[in-house]
């Protein structure tokens, strides 16, 4: 394994989390609430059933260890990884704590948000710090009850216990240490020294799944409740002109069919405050089955809107967006994305005379690549709970970003601070779906208008085309060549309907003296959103496939060049705001060519491809095998370096990896949305291709860089290097470089 | 609407619903059994995996008024407290990701090991290709049903 010593680099981190929009996180400290506010307080004070301690850990007389983990789960474990922080330093068996998923609560939790990887990045020290300071409050309290130092005491396994032979549970001294004020500055314990942290842990809550127990918000079952379905246009480009309902309503089970509209004139958009359609229609009724039905009945018109500005403040600044009207196409959107190609674009970086050294190339590599839609298709389909009533607004909700709906509830749905409550479902995948919330408004305003609890199904066709989808990107590279064979400039273009996927600041800037990027956008009624490692799942894929051929057109191998480049990078690194560590990017390289054994096997007929990204803080490097067997691709074999830091849970840390592989095998090769005349033109899983068993790698081999770093995320960054690690491997089993995705389609092409 | 008996994990059990009402809908809205999931309701995704008379079949795609005397296993009749030798298996390797497709998977990977009670790689590819696991947990799915395998014979 490779040690890496590098410390963390806090200003990069900062400029990057600010780009994911996981920046707005940066400003937020945990530790300000370690001490229990007014409404916990009189918790401590009303719980025979128990003591609250830091807010992250409840104790109860009888022992039992309840610790709560703030962020929402999708699928990244976090509920058993962020715990672990936890129970490290509060000392207790893990097995035999429990853990719940904390309700949506911000003043206490802080932080509930799960996106740009950023979940574990952010517990690191308050959730450390939230165990210990709950273990030294429960120290003290033996202390004082024994009346001993507490230096004499040790904490182990949920008791304290002293020399003497005293000893007592946490459940026994709960009580009087929660009297206690929270100590500040407790010292949290060196790596060295953990005993859970950094060792494989089972996911906590494994038995409900496998058991099929309720967890998702699907699954969520209210007294009284209705189940309500909606219609949106059927393209972009349309809105509700007119409805009638008599039909549906005099379907079996059907309350009450109405339209409504989901964002008020008047209230600005966030971030993540993106949806499709703005007014829509909804049908109530008694069960999914009736309501699916009388939907069918329910007659609407469309009429196309026109082109509109919206003002929306995102990610701390205002913009204006324009929302075109039209039907937009698929094949329109290739043409328009070729015509900015050739257009003068805005220079997002320049470093040297990259005009000069292309005036004077002896050669010049030029590709273009380009990236369709693509549609999140988390395996639940959209859905949330709702019962509002005059007193409060409660939720049970899918939300990768709980505390960033607040504002949206509250100017949307007439709700005052305090009066929003909502449990945090376990989500049947996101990938950055759910972080667009406008399903929790929809379903507020249904059940405010039927007046009573509420269940809001999307169908898989509704999410499909009522999307928030991965934008569609192009991008071209180019690299001037001197007589030597040497690249003496590279230059990068492109950008993306509505926006583009550059990343400026990233690899290989900072390796060429000379280097220019260069970025558009084409506006769009089509609405996108963040997707799993958004930008770079199409940045890497080009600017790896790129380097790729652009080492074989100089003759060096592929991966020894990534190297080089690095090298270079690190001693003498042109530009002052690259954002990435260079030795860190070489340590998952050298680890990915040991453990891939890339000299021995990179030989002349070698089905093998390579590519290395870095993104969310965090560096990964795949090697992947391929075959070809009747036509189809196989992927044989992936071997996977990462380094996060310091790895919290190894067992949780190598499935996500693993799955990153497997999605973006899958995304690469299959992923494909197609508009035609504004509409989807994949409407369910029956043409939307996803990766399936029989297409999923044979083996994927993980390994981590060894690091004393904190630790930082791993749900998106193993996914953007797939895309090229899988084109360049193709490349070497078809001889045929692919530029397009998904590449099904041009492996295809003869 | 029409009343049916319906045989589920060994109980009888009486239903209120249309006649074209998918089992799917009628396992989770009428009988609270939510284990069965929906992904896509078009036969595409495998979520909503049952046992029908003891063979994996997507509920989702079968009318209740087609059910008859068939008998219907769900997640939560597998076994009484998720114990079965695939259940076991899937927790042993820590196959989950967001959970969701999971209950499917796993009614599917039950089905054909009692028909293949040692799967090769390609019985299981064949055999699970109609699941679907968006969080791309494939590998893992694939060594616990080999471990299943072992484990009930």
């Amino acid at each position: 394994m490779e040690n890496s010593n590098n410390t963390y680099d806090r200003r990069s981190f900062l400029k990057i989390s600010s780009l994911s929009g996981g920046g707005l996180m940066i400003g937020f400290s945990w530790l300000a609430n370690l001490m229990p506010n007014e409404a916990m307080a009189a918790e401590v004070a009303a719980a025979p059933e128990g003591v609250l301690l830091t807010g992250f850990i409840k104790i109860t007389p009888d022992n039992k260890i309840t610790l709560f983990s703030p962020n929402p789960e999708f699928g990244t474990n976090v509920m058993t990884s962020l715990p672990m922080l936890i129970a490290e330093e509060l000392e207790v068996d893990f097995n035999a704590v429990v853990v719940e998923q904390g309700d949506y609560d911000t003043p206490r939790f802080k932080n509930q948000f799960t996106g740009g990887s950023n979940a574990m990045n952010q517990a690191w020290i308050p959730l450390r710090t939230a165990g210990a300071t709950a273990r030294q409050m429960l120290l003290q309290a033996a202390a004082n009850q024994w009346n001993v130092p507490v230096a004499e005491l040790k904490a182990s396994k949920g008791s304290i216990s002293h020399a003497s032979g005293k000893s007592a549970t946490y459940g026994a001294l709960a009580s009087e240490a929660a009297k206690l004020t929270a100590p500040a500055n407790v010292p949290l314990k060196k790596m060295a020294d953990f005993t859970l942290i950094g060792t494989p842990q089972k996911n906590k809550v494994g038995k409900d799944i496998v058991a099929g127990h309720s967890l998702f918000t699907m699954d969520y079952k209210h007294p009284g409740m209705l189940i309500a379905m909606v219609i949106h246009p059927p393209a972009f480009g349309l809105e509700l002109k007119s409805f009638n309902a008599t039909e549906a309503l005099k379907m079996p089970g059907i309350k009450d069919v109405f339209s409504f509209e989901v964002y008020k004139d008047s209230y600005e958009r966030a971030g993540f405050d993106t949806r499709a359609f703005n007014k829509l229609i909804a049908v109530v009724g008694n069960s999914t089955w009736e309501v699916m039905n009388a939907r069918k009945k329910v007659v609407a018109e469309w009429s196309p809107i026109q082109t509109k500005k919206e003002m929306v403040a995102a990610w701390g600044r205002k913009k204006e967006e324009t929302i075109p009207g039209g039907l937009e196409s698929t094949d329109q959107h290739l043409k328009q994305m070729q015509e900015m190609q050739q257009k003068p674009a805005r220079l997002l970086r320049k470093d040297g005379n990259p005009e000069e050294a292309f005036a004077k190339a002896k050669k010049v590599l030029e590709r273009t690549y380009t990236a369709p839609f693509l549609a999140h298709n988390p395996m639940e389909p959209i859905s949330c709970f709702a019962h509002i009533t005059p007193e409060k607004a409660y939720f049970v909700a899918p939300i990768q970003i709980p505390e960033m709906m607040k504002q949206n509830l509250m100017a949307n749905l007439d709700l005052k601070d305090g009066q929003i409550e909502m449990k945090l479902a376990r989500m049947g995948g996101g990938f950055g779906r759910r972080a667009y919330g406008h399903y929790i408004v929809e379903a507020g305003h249904i059940s405010k208008k039927v007046n009573a609890p509420v269940k809001l199904i999307y169908t898989r066709e509704d999410d499909l085309t009522n999307g928030i989808y991965r934008p569609s990107y192009m991008i071209t590279y180019r690299a001037a060549i001197d007589e030597n064979n040497h690249v003496t400039a590279i230059a990068v273009k492109g950008g993306g309907i509505p926006e583009g996927a550059i990343h400026e600041n990233r690899f290989p800037a900072g390796a060429f003296d000379n280097y220019m990027a260069e970025g558009w956008e084409i506006p769009s009624n089509i609405t996108i959103g963040a997707f799993r490692a958004p930008g770079s799942n199409f940045n890497a894929s080009a600017e790896q496939s790129f380097l790729d051929e652009l080492a074989e057109t100089i003759g060096k191998d592929p991966l020894d060049y990534r190297i080089e480049l690095l090298k270079r990078a690190k001693a003498n690194p042109v530009g002052k705001r690259n954002e990435y560590n260079a030795d860190r990017y070489i340590g998952v390289l050298e680890l990915v060519k040991e453990k891939s054994n890339w000299i021995a096997k990179n030989s002349k007929n070698s089905k093998r491809g390579v590519a290395a990204y870095f993104c969310h803080n965090s560096y990964a490097a795949h090697v992947v095998d391929v075959s070809i067997k009747d036509g189809q691709p196989v992927v044989e074999n992936v071997v996977s370096a990462l380094d996060c830091g310091f790895v919290v849970n190894p067992e949780g840390a190598k499935n996500m990896v693993e799955g990153a592989v497997v999605d973006g095998i899958g995304n690469a090769l299959y992923g494909n949305l197609k508009f035609d005349k504004g509409a989807t033109v994949q409407k369910n899983l029956n043409n939307y291709r996803i990766i399936r068993h029989r297409e999923a790698p044979k083996k994927i081999e993980v390994h981590f860089v060894k690091s004393e770093v904190s630790p930082t995320g791993l749900g998106e960054p193993p996914f953007p290097p797939v895309f090229a690690a899988l084109a360049n491997a193709l490349y070497k089993a078809t001889g045929k470089r692919l530029y397009n995705q998904p590449f099904i389609n041009e492996l295809g092409k003869s | 609407m029409a009343k049916f008996q319906l045989k589920v994990n060994g109980k009888a059990l009486n239903v209120d619903a249309d006649p074209t009402t998918p089992v799917l809908w009628v396992l989770r809205d009428h009988l609270d059994l939510v284990g069965t999931k929906f992904g896509c309701g078009v036969g595409s995704c495998g979520a909503c995996t049952i046992h029908l008379n003891g063979r994996a079949l997507k509920s989702c795609q079968l009318p209740v008024s087609a059910v008859g005397t068939q008998e219907i296993t769900t997640i939560e009749g597998l076994s009484a407290a998720g114990d079965h030798p695939v259940q076991k298996a899937w927790l042993d390797l820590d196959v989950a990701q967001c959970g969701y497709c999971q209950t499917g998977q796993i009614m599917a990977a039950a089905s054909l090991l009692k028909s293949k009670p040692k799967p090769t790689d390609e019985d299981i590819d064949n055999f699970m290709s109609g699941n679907i696991c968006r969080c791309g947990t494939y590998t893992r799915i694939k060594a616990a049903i080999k471990k299943a395998a072992e484990t009930s014979n």
